[in-house]
């Protein structure tokens, strides 16, 4: 069981626990605004950007290289960038702060 | 919360698939607080389309992990969901819609998100053949899966070398059944990409025995006993256990026509997404729309168009006055291959392929007309995607030579025309 923490565009914090499938599952279930998992977890869509909170990127790892690059296609990506389909929930990533792109 | 101008009044949706339920949600967010009602002949919770031919063809998952929404979200927004319900009528000088069993729906405002059907080419034999099957609907895949799990040989042939036949000849393939895919044209994706894409899409499947026979103009099938036979113009025939149809869709838009709402190819709409009935909008692949950025008019079958129309006709019923204005974009995945496609390919007058370096299928093909970007195909190159789609939106020019050598390193900076 992981216990995520998202913070939204509009400043919203949203704490919601997972135990299996990604991040942007978790999410869309949970209504979480800003993430809308378009192309169902493909990483084809880049609707599910979110910024790992930097004490944290050791638990979430960075994107890995097809991430990066479709990550480009917001300029506002960052090194603690992530596409929440690409993050599998597990025990691991219990606590993590999770911001939501704009 | 306070009464809004909304309040007491119904928005009725037609379809709740990829536009219909986007945009419902964006409605809401919106400031709509009046209700939602929406309506679709199908009896699933709003589920996912494109998986239907890849992952979800053969994974074994239940629809519930493919949803768009939970089932919670709908009853959390207010927005009831009719499923197993279809209309069979539109009648707009009354304001209202009625289903099928005869019941009258009142609305304030109407949004058609009928989307499409898969078309059954008039091939003699088709109706009376057994296991032909359409890639579709959750109930499609339902019933192809039961019809793999009971066939001991498992022969399947596909008709039609669109992305949807490829894609679930890849699917199957990975099952162990004896895959063949039937192709009309010369090669496939011939209405979408250019010759070497297609060509490359050829060698993968046969590297996968696969094999992709184009050409083959279906005119007979012929069931024996527990299988088909499929009989093609040149003489040749192939049995088929299973006969999986990809070969295009139809635009959902009889109940849009007999409403008297314009119609071209597929419900025309305005830049807001509204037809010429002032309460009605339509969006996703029921609609022709205008594309600013190509300067005409289109016609799409893709989730991106699907989502972003949903946006704009949600703000557009709020009193917001939005621009219909998007790049396309798409992809497909086959075997361990991801093609991302962007932009607009039609009317290109030059195709350049770029491959990168050490890199074993990854290379991406750039659509010009004259020194104008119009489209890019990627093909497990989210690079070259990503980069298409800023110059496309950007319009800067690109240095066709810079571009064609690969030693130069992939950026963008490197690529513009001095
Ligand atoms: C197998 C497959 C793979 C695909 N792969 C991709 C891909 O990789 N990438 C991509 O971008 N796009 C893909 N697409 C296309 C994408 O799924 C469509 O563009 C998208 O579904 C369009 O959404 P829509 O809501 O406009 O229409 P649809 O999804 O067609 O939904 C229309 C809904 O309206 C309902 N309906 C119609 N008439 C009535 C009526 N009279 N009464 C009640 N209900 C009615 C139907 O039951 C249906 O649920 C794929 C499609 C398929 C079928
Ligand atoms: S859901 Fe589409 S990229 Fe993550």
């Amino acid at each position: 069981m992981a216990k995520i923490t998202f913070i939204t565009s509009d400043n919203e914090t949203h704490i919601v626990e997972g135990d299996s499938g990604s991040v942007m599952e978790l999410a869309v279930n949970n209504g979480i605004q800003g993430i809308d998992g378009d192309c169902g977890g493909v990483c084809s869509c880049a609707t599910c950007h979110v910024h790992v909170s930097p004490e944290d990127i050791s638990k979430t790892g960075e994107a890995s290289e097809i991430e990066k690059d479709m990550l480009e296609l917001d300029d506002n990506a960052d090194a603690y960038s992530r596409l929440g389909c690409q993050l599998a929930i597990s025990d691991a990533l219990d606590g993590i702060v999770l911001r939501v792109a704009k | 919360m306070a009464e809004s101008r909304f309040s007491n009044r119904i928005c009725v949706v037609l379809g709740a698939s990829h536009a219909g339920v986007n945009f419902a949600f964006s409605l809401r967010r919106e400031g709509w607080d009046g209700e939602i009602l929406l309506f679709d002949s199908d009896p699933e919770l709003p589920y996912h389309r494109p998986p239907l031919s890849k992952t979800y063809l053969t994974n074994g998952d239940t629809i519930e992990k493919n949803l768009l929404k939970p089932e919670e979200s709908y009853k959390k927004e207010g927005i009831t969901l009719r499923l197993g319900t279809t209309v069979s009528t539109i009648n707009k000088e009354a304001h209202t819609i009625i289903l099928e069993d005869g019941d009258v729906q009142p609305y304030d405002k109407l949004v058609i998100a009928t989307g499409a059907r898969p078309i059954i080419p008039p091939i003699p034999g088709i109706d009376t053949s057994k296991n032909v099957f359409l890639i579709r609907s959750a109930k499609d895949i339902a019933d192809i899966r039961s019809a793999l799990k009971h066939s001991k040989s498992k022969r399947i042939v596909i008709i039609g070398g669109g992305y949807i036949g490829l894609e679930a000849a890849a699917s199957l393939k990975k099952t162990g059944a004896d895959v063949t895919v039937l192709e009309r044209e010369e090669r496939v994706l011939a209405r979408v990409t250019a010759p070497e894409m297609s060509n490359f899409f050829k060698e993968l499947h046969t590297e996968n025995e696969v094999p992709i026979l184009t050409a083959k103009d279906v005119k007979a099938i012929e069931t024996q006993k527990g299988y088909n036979e499929v009989l093609c113009t040149d003489g040749s025939r192939y049995i088929a256990d299973i006969l999986i149809l990809g070969c295009g869709i139809r635009v959902n838009q009889e109940l849009a026509k007999e409403a008297g709402l314009d119609i071209e190819n597929g419900i025309r709409v305005n830049s807001m997404a509204r037809t010429n009935d002032k309460d009605i909008y339509a969006i996703g692949d029921c609609t022709f729309h205008y594309n600013p950025h190509y300067d005409r008019f289109i016609r799409l079958e893709c989730v991106q168009n699907a989502v972003d129309q949903a946006k704009v006709a949600a703000a557009a019923i709020c009193g917001k006055e939005p621009i219909y204005d998007t790049i396309p974009w798409f992809w497909s995945d086959q075997y361990d291959v991801k093609l991302q496609m962007v932009g607009l390919s039609e009317g290109y007058d030059r195709a350049l392929v770029r491959k990168e370096v050490n890199r074993d299928n990854c290379f991406s093909i750039w659509y010009f007309k004259g020194d104008t970007l119009l489209a890019v195909d990627a093909v497990n190159n989210a690079k070259a995607y990503v980069y298409g789609t800023k110059f496309i939106k950007s319009g800067e020019k690109i240095d066709t030579s810079k571009l064609l050598d690969s030693s130069i390193e992939f950026k963008p900076s490197n690529l513009l025309a001095e």
